[in-house]
């Protein structure tokens, strides 16, 4: 066996004079759940068109399972496509739809049957087989599309948002749903989503792509706590931006003056100067709010706006005339939820180690 | 019925009565004037003389009328299978062009049917009499080239390939010179409906195809053609029925042998004077297109 399901090496795609995908170079493991995340038009679509042989690249070499592709066209690589729209063909039955793979790779009739109805059975469909995809809701099209990929057992399956098209409540439940179908079949999944909670929530892994490029890849909390850059950080979840300048640098711990008035103190990184001027990064629910000055070291600041909405409180924190910080507060237990009201003097604090140096 | 529905019902009279009074005028009432003409006969002087009878249906059974029939029936089905064959692969082209090309190239089929019909008729005349400009090269150019060929480079199929061009090749008043025009007129009423369903084609459909092993002709069988089969029974229709009951055409290029039922309707008006006969084999004709189409219509929805 291949040491990957599938590997792209400094991969680009050009159309005309537009970079779709600028150098990529991935490496799927076997069984893995992958995702590609980006904005849309980042190139994570080409992308997957790319491992799935509709697109050709014109830089580097895409690998499946250890072969390298080359320009072998669609219908002879290992992998299966969920595509976004579903594709399901109309003009044939949900039965047809499913075997339609297993008949071209000549499989028998009998056998062919046995998968197709495993397959309906797998995806929570049985009985559907004689219905036409324009008789099914969306979820059972998009339950159908998957039967139709997994079914031919692919090395890799490729799925192209195939949750988008769907309401919050029934992708919610797909997304566990495809999670546990993923471990169950061993397969690998290379997942492409725009929507970073999707992602977060189902891979083993992110590639976080921008502009043709893949910013950064690794498991969803290294790519939330750690963000490499200041659009990861801003593309996943809520971050506060807190502009300065490097104000003095010591063994491991850096201070930023914000604003000229701020002195913000942060783990250092490698290569940073005294007196650059840099970025902080730091997620609303990591900072809490306090009446009176704590042990912790505390800024202060004013509470601008309060903003209840169910399962957190937000706050919006006045720092100094230019910098206001978003604050965002968990509502446990019971009670009255808003502990601070608007115009109060407050204190902000957080673990030494939640705040972050971004370079650009 | 309420009173709003029956409102509406007015309303909606009211706004077809302009085509419905155009249908009845000049389609329903000339038809049941055809229909009944039909079953009168041939007065002495031209005419018609109401009599009830069969006789002129039952005159349309007379082999030279049915030798008639079937050969246009040919001619027509021919027509139809070249234009599927040449106008299908060139809708498919135009329709996969970048948009801003499509209605060029649509733009570009239509122009020689801006010219009057009787005259390109007579083009192809031109093209393809025995002096016309494609014998003219057969024989002329082509032949002394061969000629001079043969002088250079020796070798034994010269002599059957001069023999062949020495003499003009019979293009003219043949079933092909009828089916060369019609194929040449009906085209764009071919490709059109083929271009329509295409375009509409949604892309991905052929995508998944191949992605589920399906090699291109494959995927063409199994998906493109099933679901573009609604751009081709229009087109066959739309190609069949105007060729079938061709008269131009067939007057012009077919020459005094090769005709077809529109001649032998034309000529039961015009120079026999047989309104009866002709209105009959009209009628005969009108029917064998309805049946052919619906059962055409129902291959195509299955």
């Amino acid at each position: 066996m291949a040491e990957y399901a599938v590997e792209l090496r400094e991969v680009s795609k050009h159309f005309g004079p537009v970079v779709a995908v600028d150098t990529v170079s991935l490496s799927i493991g076997d069984g893995e759940f992958f995702s590609l995340l980006g904005p849309s038009g980042c190139g994570k679509t080409t992308t997957l068109r790319l491992i799935a042989g509709f697109e050709l690249p014109t830089q580097g070499d895409v690998y499946i399972d250890g072969q390298l592709q080359g320009e072998t066209p669609p219908y002879r690589r290992p992998v299966n496509t969920v595509f976004q729209n579903y594709a399901l063909f109309p003009h044939m039955t949900v039965f047809q739809n499913v075997a339609f793979g297993l008949e071209m790779q000549k499989v028998p009739k009998e056998e062919i049957r046995q998968r197709v109805l495993a397959a309906l059975e797998m995806v929570q469909l049985p009985g559907m087989e004689n219905r036409k995809p324009d008789q099914l809701s969306g979820g059972q099209q998009q339950r159908i599309a998957l039967a139709r990929a997994l079914v031919n057992r692919p090395k890799v399956l490729l799925l192209d948002e195939p949750l988008g098209a769907l309401d919050l409540k029934l992708r919610k439940a797909m997304q566990l749903e495809l999670k546990a179908l993923q471990h169950r079949v061993g397969i690998t999944f290379i997942y492409v989503t725009h929507d970073q909670e999707e992602a977060l929530t189902m891979s083993e892994r992110i590639a976080v792509m921008h502009k043709g490029r893949v910013l950064q890849m690794g498991p969803p909390a290294e790519i939330y706590e750690q963000p490499a850059d200041r659009f990861v950080a801003d593309f996943i979840g809520e971050t506060n931006f807190l502009e300065g300048r490097v104000s003095e640098v010591r063994a491991g711990e850096v201070t930023v003056l914000v604003d000229g008035a701020l002195e913000v103190p942060v783990p250092a990184t490698a290569n940073v100067v005294g007196g650059q001027q840099t970025t902080l990064a730091i997620r609303p629910e990591k900072i809490s709010l306090h009446a009176s000055p704590h042990d912790l070291p505390a800024l202060p600041g004013r509470i601008e706006e309060v903003i209840y909405i169910g399962t957190d409180t937000r706050y919006l924190v006045r720092l100094t005339e230019q910098t206001m910080v978003m604050v965002r507060e968990q509502n446990l237990g019971a009670g009255d939820m808003v502990r601070f009201h608007t115009g109060q003097p407050v204190y902000v604090s957080w673990v030494f180690g939640c705040a972050r140096l971004l370079t650009e | 019925m309420t009173r709003t529905s029956r409102r509406q019902t007015w309303r909606l009279l009211f706004l077809i009565s302009p085509s419905l009074f155009w249908l009845i005028v000049f389609f329903f009432l000339p038809l049941i004037l055809v229909f009944a003409i039909s079953f009168g006969q041939r007065g002495t002087y031209g005419g018609v003389k109401w009599v009830l009878n069969l006789e002129n249906y039952l005159r349309f059974f007379d082999p030279l009328y049915l030798r008639i029939f079937g050969r246009s029936v040919f001619i027509a089905l021919a027509t139809t299978v070249i234009c599927l064959l040449v106008g299908y692969p060139l809708a498919y082209f135009i329709a996969n062009r970048p948009p801003r090309w499509r209605n060029g190239l649509l733009l570009f089929l239509m122009i020689p049917f801006w010219t009057n019909f009787l005259v390109r008729t007579y083009a192809w005349l031109l093209l393809l009499r025995d002096a016309g400009l494609i014998n003219l090269f057969w024989t002329g150019p082509l032949h002394n080239l061969l000629a001079q060929l043969a002088l250079v480079v020796p070798l034994p199929i010269w002599g059957p390939l001069l023999n062949v061009t020495s003499t003009p090749l019979k293009l003219f008043a043949t079933d092909g010179a009828i089916i060369i025009g019609l194929v040449y007129a009906w085209l764009p009423d071919m490709v059109l409906p083929c271009y329509a369903a295409i375009e509409r084609l949604d892309y991905s459909l052929v995508e998944a195809a191949q992605d589920l092993y399906a090699n291109r002709l494959k995927s063409f069988l199994r998906v493109i053609l099933p679901l573009t089969m609604s751009g081709i029974v229009a087109g066959s229709v739309l190609v069949f029925i105007p060729s079938l009951g061709a008269y131009v055409t067939p007057d012009l290029l077919g020459g005094a042998k090769s005709i077809m039922i529109g001649n032998v309707i034309y000529s039961q008006f015009m120079s026999a004077r047989d309104y009866p006969f002709g209105s009959a084999i009209s009628f005969v004709l009108m029917a064998v297109m309805l049946v052919g189409t619906l059962i055409y219509f129902r291959m195509g929805k299955e």
